[in-house]
């Protein structure tokens, strides 16, 4: 078990930068009060965000993969978490033995 | 602005509460944090680096793409740049969650260290119907926090005899679970077209221009969708 001196230097640079990403939405949020389109814009930042994060694996990885995704999105209106996630994590493994 | 509540919260049935919620992500999470490990001590990272890296930085998405990029010895500054755009939906995130949190302004900053996607999302869902309290969050915060640095630190100890990650489909179970924690966030007219227009801008983006700009590009393009696609009538 090792620990390089510049791997270390390189965590802890990244776990610095995430921290601060964390707490910086709260110096902001007090000063937020909002209604209407901007409420609405606001209210978008979950699945905006959440869907930017796998837009690229989901879409533009392959046909097993975006058909997978699709699949996923039907059941996820329809299990629970776990039971959508074994859902696509069996559709991938069929469709990528299929194409 | 908090006034005293005459009953008090009751912390134990908080935490069950959070435990249950996180309790699925957690089983899905494990696949992902025995990957993540594997090709992490396949880029030449040691075991306790992994785990020293999962344990501060705690945050799935920017140490996937961080490990992607690994040369030795480590970019220090490209990696914090690379990190900061792919944490920045944090800040979007942190302000969106922060007045929904009954906890005090020192207990934000300090919990706010488990601020992920996941923990975020079911907080936010929790949040359409009760306040978020502080047991809440932690609870789901410690345990996928606990899951994440030991299960990655397992995958790189196994390494290679896991196998190949993506023939028994674990890669996709990242996208399986997020795809899971949209829906969880309705099927409105302005939900609809905000996934559509963040995902169609998202992979352009990461197609033509790369990763990780796809995130806060594809972010920003579905909130400004939301904003155009809400009533008009409804601004004061």
């Amino acid at each position: 078990m090792s620990l390089d001196m510049t791997t270390l230097l390189a965590i802890i640079a990244m776990a610095v930068v995430t921290y601060f990403t964390r707490i910086a939405g709260l110096f902001v949020a007090d000063r937020l009060v909002l209604t209407g389109r901007a409420k609405a814009a606001f209210d978008a930042i979950p699945p905006a965000v959440l869907v930017a994060v796998i837009a690229p694996t989901a879409l533009t990885t392959g046909w097993a993969e975006a058909i997978a995704a699709a699949i996923t999105a039907v059941a996820a209106f329809r299990l629970p978490l776990l039971g959508t996630v074994a859902v696509g994590v069996i559709a991938v493994v069929v469709l990528r033995n299929l194409i | 602005m908090e006034r005293a509540n005459p009953f008090a919260i009751d912390y134990r049935r908080e935490v069950r509460a959070g435990l249950r919620d996180i309790a699925p992500i957690v089983v899905a999470a494990v696949p992902i944090s025995l990957l993540f490990g594997a090709v992490a001590a396949a880029k030449g990272l040691t075991p306790l680096e992994v785990t020293v890296m999962s344990a501060l930085v705690f945050a799935g998405g920017a140490q996937f793409a961080a490990i992607e990029t690994w040369i030795h010895p480590a970019p220090i500054l490209t990696l914090a740049f690379a990190t900061l755009l792919i944490n920045a939906r944090h800040v979007l995130m942190g302000a969106s969650l922060s007045p929904k949190v009954r906890m005090s302004r020192i207990q934000k900053f300090l919990s706010f260290f488990f601020l992920t996607d996941e923990a975020w999302a079911l907080s936010e869902r929790r949040a359409l119907e009760r306040p978020v309290t502080g047991a809440y969050w932690t609870a789901m915060g410690v345990v996928l926090w606990a899951n994440w640095t030991l299960f990655s630190g397992l995958g790189a100890i196994l390494g290679s005899f896991l196998g190949d990650p993506e023939r028994i489909g674990a890669d996709f179970a990242f996208t399986a679970l997020f795809i899971g924690l949209v829906a969880g966030f309705g099927r409105s007219r302005v939900t609809l077209v905000t996934v559509a227009v963040s995902a169609a801008v998202a992979a352009l983006v990461h197609h033509f221009i790369g990763a990780p700009w796809h995130v806060a590009s594809g972010a920003l393009a579905g909130i400004a969708a939301a904003y155009f696609a809400a009533p008009k009538e409804a601004r004061p």
